[in-house]
């Protein structure tokens, strides 16, 4: 039998546990996430609030489960906006001519230089701050680290006999992408994702500390963390607590992208 | 009575190496043509110029002609080439192991072929047709729901031959089809590809370094070296009476019945692509060379039955 990943496991365990928060979110959390109750402001944890209260007095615990969905909401769109654009790049890049192909790939280049965070600010400063402008823009900018994946798995399956064995039946360009050489370069759109998914997750956080993500009311981590700033030597356990957050996301999404890649490729399956 | 295929000086060049120099070939219907050669000769690269599929710096120039197709084959653009190739003329693929896509079902893929041209339409016709198919080449009508990595290698050619024959094509190429298959499995391979083209009344090029295989399989031959067809005949004569000193040089390496302990060899090796000598492009392997062969020889006899050598084996050595 073949032996467990661990960093599949683990990585996989932490995911579901994050799905499984935010889906019980929608239909139980020990508070309501935005009710104000200015009498038990700054509470510490106790039994009642096991994770104690902010300056409005509103429960962290709940506040965090609710904050999952708007980071895996976030990480969804992103991650689906950078793979609806760059997935058909990469294939485009990989099939045409070399001219066309340079086309696609220096603009990608150009893309990857700009800052990723600095292109998210700029979305926010012209179109409002808002989650879908974050959403779209970290889409945008994780476009170009998929194309650059799926154009060379793209063009590796190019090469492949398969291929050469459908354009000698007749087939035509497009179809060949759409039903030989996307089907085979899934396992990179996964990988990739799970990757890609684990920024989307940092940068959401990041805009929403910024205040160009979420706007408040609606609960994120980002924006837990900025309201946390003026507490943070009278009541750390504020930052402490949707940091820890952040990162154990952040690492489980990147566990479940290397346990991914070590599963879908073979050359890497002998060595362990 | 017209050829199947016309191949007229077909030359391959890449950027200014010569690949493959004025090749003339013709196909008859229903008629068993090998082309054989050492690696490097060029055989691959002519099949894959007849089909427009030459890697993107490669190019073909010279005329191809196919039955019931009204143009030129060579410099035809991509859209023409596709309604051609899988339908009057298609390929079997040395390496069957990566032949077919691994994450589509046999079935689909044999139906793919069909559908890509409409030979058959509705879900039903289809799905029996592909059936028919397998059935001929000896699979189990199950096969249809497996996935290629669930396939022999030997099982995959079959499926890949039901493939190339789902349109019944005019003609069938065969670029070495049996190479990578143990000797069992290359007899029956060789046998349901032979009746494959009977049945159908398709003709066949077939291409292969093994001249036990092309006697069985073909009926007229057609020698190829260093980019150049230096000899061609029915099968019985040059295997029997070769006139080319390279056909008699891979005839006689081929003989396992030689009292003679050790192999015979041809001696050297193929030159590297595009550095064939000017001339004759054996001369610098052959015992029987002389400056004469420095220019290039003519060819001696018809298309279908001549050589192109200075010193032809049967006759006296000028």
């Amino acid at each position: 039998m073949r032996r467990l990943n661990p960093s599949l496991v683990v990585g996989g365990a932490i995911v579901g546990i994050i799905v499984v928060m935010a889906l019980v979110s929608f239909v139980w959390t020990p508070y309501d996430a935005t009710f104000v109750d200015p009498a038990i402001r700054l509470a510490k944890p106790s039994w009642q609030h096991w994770f104690g209260t902010d300056k409005f007095g509103r429960d962290v615990l709940s506040q965090i489960m609710v904050g999952s969905r708007t980071t895996l909401f976030v990480g969804v769109v992103a991650v689906g906006v950078a793979a609806v654009i760059g997935v058909p790049l990469g294939i485009l890049a990989a099939m045409t001519r070399r001219w066309a192909s340079e086309l696609v790939m220096r603009t990608n280049d150009l893309l990857l230089a700009f800052p990723a965070l600095l292109l998210a600010i700029m979305f926010g400063a012209v179109f409002g701050a808002s989650t879908l402008t974050a959403m779209v823009a970290i889409g945008i900018a994780s476009v170009p680290s998929f194309a650059r994946v799926i154009r060379s798995g793209a063009m590796q399956v190019m090469r492949t006999e398969y291929v050469l064995a459908a354009r000698a039946a007749g087939r035509r360009p497009w179809p060949i992408a759409v039903r030989h050489v996307l089907p085979n370069v899934t396992s990179l759109i996964t990988v990739q994702a799970s990757v890609s998914f684990a920024i989307a997750v940092l940068a959401e956080a990041a805009l929403s500390f910024l205040g160009y993500g979420t706007p408040p009311p609606t609960p994120s981590w980002g924006r837990m963390l900025q309201e946390s700033q003026e507490f943070l030597f009278s009541a750390p356990r504020l930052a402490i607590f949707p940091g820890v957050a952040i990162a154990i996301a952040v690492l489980g999404f990147n566990l479940l992208g290397d346990g991914l890649r070590d599963r879908f490729d073979p050359k890497l399956e002998d060595r362990r | 009575m017209n050829d199947v295929l016309t191949v007229r000086g077909l030359n391959v060049t890449v950027r200014d190496k010569a690949l493959v120099s004025d090749v003339d070939l013709t196909v008859g219907p229903g008629e068993r043509v090998g082309l054989i050669g050492e690696s490097g000769s060029g055989k691959s690269l002519t099949a894959l110029s007849l089909l427009g599929l030459l890697p993107e710096d490669v190019v073909a120039s010279g005329s191809v002609r196919l039955t019931g197709v009204d143009h030129e084959l060579i410099g035809a653009d991509e859209r023409r080439m596709s309604r051609v190739r899988g339908l009057q003329l298609s390929m079997v693929f040395q390496e069957p192991m990566t032949a077919l896509n691994p994450t589509m079902r046999i079935g689909d893929q044999i139906a793919e072929a069909m559908l890509i041209h409409h030979t058959r339409s509705g879900r039903g016709a289809v799905r029996a047709a592909a059936a028919e198919l397998l059935e001929r080449v000896q699979l189990p009508a199950q096969t249809s729901r497996a996935y290629p990595h669930q396939l022999s290698g030997g099982q995959r050619q079959r499926v890949v031959l039901a493939l190339a024959l789902a349109n019944d094509p005019a003609l069938l190429i065969c670029d070495e089809p049996t190479t990578a298959l143990d000797v069992t499995v290359q007899a029956l391979v060789l046998d349901l590809i032979v009746k494959g083209v009977v049945a159908r009344s398709s003709a066949l090029l077939f291409i292969t370094h093994d001249l036990a295989v092309v006697a069985t399989v073909c009926e007229r031959v057609l020698v190829m070296y260093g980019g150049r067809v230096v000899e061609s005949g029915p099968v019985g004569e040059v295997f029997t009476r070769p006139r080319h000193r390279y056909t008699e040089g891979l005839l006689a390496a081929s003989d396992l019945e030689t009292a003679d302990r050790r192999l015979t060899t041809i001696p050297g090796n193929v030159p590297p692509a595009g550095q064939f000598p000017s001339g004759c492009v054996f001369r610098t392997r052959c015992r029987h060379a002389t400056d004469v062969c420095a220019t290039t020889p003519a060819w001696f006899g018809t298309p279908a039955n001549g050589f192109a050598c200075h010193h032809p084996a049967g006759a006296a050595d000028a």
